[in-house]
């Protein structure tokens, strides 16, 4: 598969002979892939996504961007314009007045000539259903749709990866809900690479592909259903798993087997049917 | 125990009189008991922040009362100052409101601001401290050299070390990872077990509201949905989902279950009460020997 972003053995400290924030991580994500990073506080895994888009250069080791050393100065452009970033605030990424206009910013800023970007501002706000907004203040947004302006921003500028640092955060649960929808269709109909930090394990789960992130290391990594089986493993490192994995996790432990790799609402509600009335769950819908 | 507070056909409209006068409160009238610990849910822009700016007088009523330990509050506006002090408001990322030198500056603000001798502001401080896991190796450190998760400890004891009567925080545990959110919460419920102090809690997060709360307010669009014992609220999960509000994924489970026909109760909204009904549940099937009889476990 082709490779969209590749971290070989790097390391970085914020300051120099100082504590190392990465500690000798090798990562690969792959174009179209949904990866999800998971860790506690200060793992690291903030300075590992400001590493994908060049705004950290690694101390040691090489980060590639579609086979683009972050490092050469001269491919800096073409690297942000490769990834964009999302970041956890709303309020600290909105620039202008009016949300087209913030939509706009980027593609000002690269030069596009009018009828594009007018094309490509539209297009952008329709996919992360920012539209109807088009001419509101952002300040008047809510912090979910302030969170999607930002994404539209980023994809106007066509990108080929979306590096999510905590976006939803900041966000009540149908906020959450609204830019994950976003994203998750952004990756699926599109074809957009993500990468998601973040500490919500449902969001995880919907990921391809999870690696929990410890001392600057990878400390886990797989399917969710891998990861999230290995319920002690990730407590250990101080994280939950999604309630389901958790009530299977419990019951087995009470005596009642459990199969361990069920981490969603709708695979544990059948997997309780079954063992309740012995008969397989009713097709939902 | 009496009532501490009492709010009464509570009102409140921005921007009154004005094209784009938006209704914010509308006719919420509720009391909460001296010590209960309470969570108020709701979905964004139901009037939350509102409502709690106005149990210290940050929000002046449109139409209405407020009453701590039963004065009103703007019975005579002069004095409005004193409720600041009785009721303790920990705002959203308080971590952004620190200032002062060091941590045992900012934490001992509030108590100076009360007029209170250095003693007994050194008392509080450290027992505010104390309660938010603030080390003494950390007071005489600036409190911008301390991690995210440690300077919203240092804000939260800052409001703590005055000693209120009513605590009220605006989702104390937002942005923090798992285990920093266990732990701030796990110390304000250690306080409030220990001190009796009347808590409100606002949260987004269902499971930590499940977590803590003995009652739970739920606003939606300015008025009171439901005010009941948490387990009673979240019985009602299907009208929760209706609201907009997110319940937790094992009562999710639960309700799929009720979906498909089991007769199984709804209010599951913990793990160890989950796994119990669960067990409960098989064990009662076995025992009826019918509806297919169990599978083998």
């Amino acid at each position: 598969m082709d490779e969209m972003l590749t971290a070989r053995d790097i390391r970085f400290a914020y300051e120099e002979g100082g504590r190392l924030a990465i500690d000798g991580l090798s990562v690969q994500v792959n174009k179209g892939e949904f990866l999800a990073v998971l860790g506690a506080n200060g793992c690291g895994k903030s300075t590992l996504a400001k590493h994908f888009n060049a705004i950290l250069l690694p101390t040691a080791g090489k980060v590639l961007v579609e086979g683009m050393d972050t490092a050469d100065e001269d491919r800096l452009w073409d690297i942000r314009q490769k990834v964009g970033m999302v970041f956890q605030n709303p309020d600290n990424q909105i620039v202008a007045t009016v949300v087209e206009e913030d939509v706009a910013f980027a593609l000002e800023n690269l030069g596009v000539e009018p009828g594009e970007m007018r094309r490509r501002v539209d297009e952008a706000m329709e996919l992360a259903g920012v539209y109807k907004y088009r001419e509101k203040a952002p300040h008047k947004l809510s912090g979910g749709q302030k969170q999607r302006v930002a994404i539209a921003g980023v994809i106007a500028m066509r990108p080929d990866c979306l590096v999510l640092d905590e976006a939803t955060a900041m966000l009540d649960p149908i906020g959450r809900e609204k830019v994950m929808r976003t994203v998750r269709s952004l990756n699926r109909d599109h074809g957009i690479t993500v990468v998601a930090i973040t500490h919500y394990m449902e969001e995880a789960a919907q990921a391809d592909r999870v690696v929990v992130m410890s001392g600057g290391k990878v400390a886990l990594e797989g399917t969710p259903k891998e990861v999230f089986s290995q319920v002690e493993a990730v407590r250990a490192l101080h994280l939950d798993v999604p309630q389901s994995a958790e009530l299977c996790h419990e019951l087995t432990a009470a005596g009642c087997p459990m199969p361990p790799d069920l981490i969603c609402v709708d695979e544990c509600a059948a997997a309780l049917y079954k063992l309740l009335t012995g008969k397989e769950a009713p097709a939902h819908g | 125990m009496g009532e501490i507070l009492r709010v009464e056909h509570l009102r409140y409209v921005y921007g009154e009189g004005l094209p784009d006068a938006t209704v914010a409160l509308d006719d919420v009238s509720f009391s909460i008991e001296e010590g209960q610990f309470v969570g108020v849910i709701g979905s964004t822009g139901c009037g939350k922040s509102t409502l709690i700016g106005h149990f210290n007088g940050i929000n002046r009523p449109t139409g209405g009362h407020v009453y701590v330990a039963g004065e009103d509050l703007w019975a005579d506006p002069s004095q409005i100052r004193k409720f600041r002090f009785m009721v303790g408001l920990v705002f959203q990322y308080p971590e952004y409101q620190l200032f002062e030198e060091t941590v045992y500056k900012d934490i001992a603000f509030g108590p100076r601001n009360m007029g209170l001798d250095d003693a007994e502001v050194d008392r509080r401080v450290r027992r505010a401290a104390s309660f938010c896991g603030i080390g003494d190796d950390w007071l005489d450190k600036s409190p911008f050299d301390l991690s995210g998760g440690q300077k919203r400890r240092v804000a939260i004891a800052g409001v703590l070390a005055m000693e209120p009567r009513v605590l009220v925080l605006d989702e104390p545990a937002a942005g923090l990872d798992p285990e920093g959110r266990d732990t701030i919460l796990g110390q304000l419920k250690e306080y409030h077990r220990q001190t009796g102090t009347t808590t409100v809690l606002v949260s987004h997060s269902m499971e930590d509201i499940a977590k803590y709360a003995d009652r739970v307010l739920v606003l939606d669009a300015g008025k009171i949905a439901m005010y009941d014992e948490t387990e009673k609220v979240f019985a009602r999960a299907p009208e929760l989902l209706a609201l907009g509000l997110s319940v937790p994924e094992v009562t999710k489970v639960f309700l799929r279950l009720k979906e498909w026909g089991l007769e199984i109760p709804t209010d599951v909204y913990t793990i160890p009460y989950a796994v119990k009904t669960i067990l409960a549940e098989k064990a009662r099937r076995e025992a009826a020997g019918g509806e297919g009889g169990g599978a083998p476990c």
